[in-house]
């Protein structure tokens, strides 16, 4: 079943069209900014300084959701919570590779 | 209401000590977390072993469950008796946003839930933002178009307890969306506080397999079956690409794993992904005498060692 597309919500990637300031990024999550600076200091989140401003991208918002999760539900450290997100998408890729060769 | 053995779920004994139970938490937790496990309702068991936890680490809330379980058994009905819980102060709100049981929210519901208050308060009135996963056929990032999904959103009811609600969106899914990437939808979210804005909602995608082509990055690969003389002799077949069935040129000397590139046919962006062919050798049967035959003239005509290579 096809719904018709001129009630359907238009939908935009955020990965690639959000710019996003700390403060959104902190709102967004809402935790402390922070919070965002160190993850930032741990590699958990990438970063681009605009004339000696933070900016990331809408991928930042899923990466530091994950690191919050990790870090309240199993009691991480930074460094821990730095690793798991690493090899999470790792194993994401691995499986996406994976999945499609059956 | 079913009474809930919390030492239970977390396979500790009654008299365990706080560290105990912290480890038997971490350890469950690693298990069962949504974003690492792949047991079979992962969800669920986190969901229950954060609430007994909840419970247990709290001196107060474990010594007002003590108190109470005594004279239950799991499983066993439960009401609980009124003003059970007075001669116990409860600190400190339960942070996150997990949804406990009902059985958790007649004992603590109203400790937890008052001292969570609202967050973002920089922006009163602004609704939360909305988060959902959702798993999306290759087609749908390929061409756009809509799709339809079902959410299951909690909310607060009117008692304050929280509930799920389903609600369908129809969405224009935009065209070259990767694995992992997040769709916006601008106001979808929770709905605003008197005169803020409402929240928006975010949605994670994931592909289903496709019965076809494997994703790599904007990549896409199709494993295309050959004969062996379309390999070796070379060959005009047709192909099965997401733009449409092709014919594609099979260069003289190919062997399997031999890769052609369709340029740009991949997912689309303003850099667009390439689309790989990569062959396999089909076997015809020999399954018949003029099969068999044919076989046996190519092994007659042909000195060939396939194993060369391994020394043999």
């Amino acid at each position: 079943m096809s719904p018709s597309d001129d009630q359907a919500l238009p939908g935009t990637i955020f990965d690639e069209s959000a710019i996003l300031s700390i403060k959104d990024l902190s709102r967004m999550c809402a935790v402390d900014e922070r919070h965002i600076v160190e993850f930032v200091e741990e590699g958990v989140l990438n970063v681009v300084t605009v004339s000696s401003e933070w900016r990331f991208t809408g991928d930042a918002l899923r990466r530091a959701r994950l690191a919050l999760r990790l870090e309240r539900d199993l009691e991480l450290n930074l460094a821990g919570v730095a690793l798991a997100v690493e090899l999470l998408e790792e194993l994401a890729q691995l499986r996406r590779e994976l999945g499609a060769k059956r | 209401m079913e009474f809930k053995d919390y030492y239970k779920v977390m396979g500790v004994a009654r008299d365990a000590t706080e560290a105990q139970i912290k480890q038997a938490y971490r350890k469950l937790a690693r298990k069962y977390h949504p974003d690492v496990s792949k047991e079979k309702d992962a969800e669920a068991r986190f969901k229950e072993v954060g609430e007994a936890y909840e419970v247990l680490k709290s001196p107060e809330k474990r010594a007002a469950y003590d108190q109470l379980g005594k004279d239950y058994r799991p499983g066993q009905d439960f009401r609980p008796p009124p003003n059970w819980d007075s001669g116990f102060e409860f600190s400190g709100a339960g942070q996150g946003d997990e949804s406990y049981s009902d059985f958790f929210d007649s004992l603590f519901g109203a400790q937890a839930r008052a001292g969570r208050g609202r967050r973002g308060e920089a922006h009163p009135g602004r609704g939360q933002d909305h988060h959902a996963k959702v798993l999306l056929d290759l087609q749908a990032s390929l061409n756009g178009g809509t799709r339809s999904f079902t959410l299951r959103m909690p909310e607060i009811d009117a008692e304050g307890r929280l509930v799920s609600k389903e609600r369908t969106l129809n969405v224009q899914v935009p065209k070259g969306i990767l694995p992992g990437q997040q769709i916006r939808l601008a106001g979808q979210g929770e709905p605003a506080h008197g005169n803020g804005t409402a929240g928006d909602l975010y949605i994670e995608v994931e592909f289903q397999p496709d019965p076809l082509y494997r994703v790599d990055g904007r990549d896409l690969y199709l494993e295309l079956p050959v004969a062996p003389w379309e390999a070796a002799l070379g060959a005009t077949v047709k192909t099965p690409t997401p733009g449409g069935n092709v014919e594609l040129k099979i260069p003289a000397g190919s062997h399997a794993g031999s890769k052609l590139r369709l340029k740009g046919r991949g997912i689309p962006a303003s850099q667009p992904g390439d689309f790989y062919v990569v062959l396999q050798i089909a076997l015809p049967p020999a399954n018949d005498e003029k099969a068999k035959a044919a076989y046996a003239a190519l092994a007659a005509a042909l000195p060939f060692n396939p194993r060369a290579s391994l020394g043999v």
